[in-house]
């Protein structure tokens, strides 16, 4: 075996057999297919694990920037340490701001005909959008756990129990997925990659405007309930309250609703973009 | 006749489908029968619906009138099967910058259900064959146009599609990344692959394609042998700019003994030119009896027929008038 191996590795390249494998039903292609469209996201890593902290630079200077720049000046409702009531909001920011990544990826590969590649191969269809989506909750959960590792080391902790933490990260996580089909969706609309990078001035006062750098309570009052409820206030504050960090509170409906909400929202939006991303994949062919 | 390996008939496509009235068709009744295990260029200027076309045959795109068939089976009524059949190298390479040449390549023939020591086996097969065993590990980012150009032949090739559609694969190269793919395309023959190639340049399609059909506005509007259509629009030629105008009739009576046809003479321009066959005699005949009659030229030198000069023939228009 050994030495059949060896020598055709020396000798002209055996040709290989090319019959596709047909043994298996549709269902199983669609989850391989899936799963070798992951993979081709995680080999990108592999040979560049430094582009998560593109991703993870924005909220690691933010930690630095408001909680110990502006710290001292920011003030928690209710009393608190303003960095234990920062770090559910980057986590949530962390989230949102992935969708972008979603976005440039989609679009550049719609540019460069990568999807144009997938789509005239004989794979199940659906494993593009799917493989999309499994590749970015996987990047995001790397991107939580390196995040949640520096909170850790600067103090953050989470006093819910185990329970309500891991119900608090799959709640970040379930943010980011609903943000999947912003992304794929905005991916398949947009040109090009520059028109994407514009999302950020989308996505940045859409952060701004929420409570997770400053309690609604604080704000103006014709400004404050826009920002108890954008999406983000919700899971931000659901995970406060998960985490029992200081400041989750609120008066309104939407604040003292916040874990419900923080699935209520994330099903809407992904109610209506999954339909509008796969209309729009499907639109490709017209 | 074979059944045709790519047949199209009175093909139409409007983008936008019915919401936008009065749209152009990118398709306007295309028709095209590719012979198999030949190489047949589609050639036309840019906007002429040359994408359009391989689109809607690889079943990327639905048409909105007429028929097609790829590998015999309908396009509309058997995708999947269609796909199983073909490849496809678009107008961009389509590799990921991130990952290797293998990687890539290793990628594609898992998503083509070789199983993981097949498409390892398959890649390594390409990489040597498209020369770039050498690069394999390193990033497709770092590779040349040319490379990245082969990288990309090869994953279209992993199935050894009987069928193969080649969109512009040497636009944006140099020469040499060029004659690089043109080996490449040549290789691919070989093995029995039907390749439909399109392209601006008659040049290419002249050294590739064994037929050639010529594309305008979402028409064919010639379909010929590389020769017969260079026929049409009169093959090489020989081209002289004098300095001085009074010396054209002179340089006309030399360019008529030494070319195959009367001479035409663009006075306003100081320049004259004839068909020739003997190309290099014919260039080297002219300057020495120039040079005898001390005629001093500007220029001189032989042309061969561009895709604007086969559109002026064929139509009656250049083709920079096309997108005005
Ligand atoms: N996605 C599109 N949407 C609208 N019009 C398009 C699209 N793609 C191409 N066209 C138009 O269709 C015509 C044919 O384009 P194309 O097939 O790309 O030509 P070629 O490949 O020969 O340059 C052009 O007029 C072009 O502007
Ligand atoms: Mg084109």
């Amino acid at each position: 075996m050994t030495t059949a191996t060896t020598m055709t590795a020396t000798a002209a390249p055996t040709p290989v057999d090319l019959t596709p494998d047909t043994r298996h039903g549709r269902a199983y292609w669609a989850v391989v297919d899936c799963w070798n469209v992951v993979r081709r996201t995680l080999l990108n890593y592999r040979r560049q694990p430094l582009a998560i902290l593109w991703v993870l630079g924005f909220p690691i200077v933010s930690v630095l920037l408001y909680g110990f720049v502006f710290g001292s000046a920011m003030r928690v409702p209710g009393g608190g340490d303003y960095r234990e009531f920062l770090m559910p909001g980057m986590f949530a920011t962390t989230m949102a701001f992935g969708f972008m990544n979603t976005a440039t990826t989609v679009v550049t590969d719609v540019g460069k005909g990568v999807v144009d590649r997938f789509r005239s191969m004989p794979m199940a269809p659906s494993a593009v959008t799917t493989g999309r989506g499994v590749a970015d909750l996987l990047v995001a959960t790397a991107e939580l756990t390196i995040l949640a590792a520096t909170a850790l080391a600067i103090g953050w902790n989470s006093d819910g129990g185990l329970p309500a933490t891991l119900l608090a990260f799959g709640l970040l996580l379930l943010l980011r997925f609903s943000l999947i089909w912003v992304g794929v969706w905005c991916g398949l609309v947009l040109p090009n990659a520059e028109a994407a990078g514009a999302l950020y001035a989308v996505i940045f006062p859409l952060t701004m405007v929420s409570s997770v750098y400053v309690a609604p309570s604080l704000m103006p009052a014709w400004l404050a309930p826009v920002a108890a409820w954008n999406p983000i206030s919700s899971t931000v504050t659901a995970t406060r309250e998960l985490f029992g960090n200081p400041g989750a509170g609120g008066g309104s409906w939407v604040e003292q609703n916040a874990v419900l909400m923080a699935f209520v929202w994330p099903l809407a939006i992904t109610a209506v973009f999954l339909p509008l991303a796969v209309r729009r994949f499907q639109a490709l062919s017209r | 006749m074979d059944t045709p390996a790519v047949l199209a008939e009175g093909l139409r496509k409007r983008y936008g489908g019915r919401t936008r009235k009065g749209g152009a068709f990118a398709l306007a009744g295309f028709d095209l029968a590719v012979s198999p295990g030949t190489v047949h260029g589609l050639l036309g200027p840019n906007g002429a619906g040359k994408t359009t076309a391989v689109r809607v045959l690889a079943t990327l795109l639905k048409s909105d009138g007429g028929r097609a068939e790829v590998a015999g089976l309908d396009v509309a009524r058997d995708p999947r099967g269609v796909r199983a059949r073909i490849g496809l190298a678009g107008q961009y390479a389509a590799v990921d910058e991130g990952l290797t040449g293998r990687q890539n390549l290793d990628l594609f023939g898992r998503l083509f259900h070789l199983g993981a020591r097949r498409a390892r086996d398959r890649a390594t097969e390409l990489l040597d064959r498209f020369d770039l065993a050498e690069a394999a590990d390193k990033g497709a980012g770092t590779y040349s146009g040319g490379m990245r150009r082969r990288l990309d032949l090869a994953a279209s090739m992993i199935l050894a599609p009987d069928v193969l559609f080649l969109d512009e694969p040497t636009t944006g190269l140099d020469p040499r990344g060029r004659g690089e793919v043109w080996d490449a395309v040549r290789t691919l023959v070989e093995g029995g692959t039907t390749v439909l190639l399109t392209t601006q340049y008659l040049d290419e399609a002249d050294r590739l394609a064994s037929r050639i059909t010529v594309m305008d506005r979402g028409r064919a509007i010639a379909d010929d042998t590389p020769d017969g259509l260079k026929n049409r629009v009169g093959g090489d030629r020989i081209e002289v700019v004098v300095t001085e105008r009074a010396d054209l009739a002179a340089a006309r009576e030399i360019v008529a003994r030494v070319g195959d046809g009367e001479p035409t003479v663009d006075a306003p321009e100081r320049r004259l030119h004839a068909p020739v066959t003997d190309r290099v005699d014919a260039l080297t005949e002219v300057a020495r009896s120039l040079r005898d009659e001390r005629i001093v030229v500007e220029d001189i030198g032989l042309r061969r027929p561009s895709l604007d000069d086969v559109f002026l023939t064929l139509t009656g228009h250049r083709t920079d008038e096309e997108n005005r």
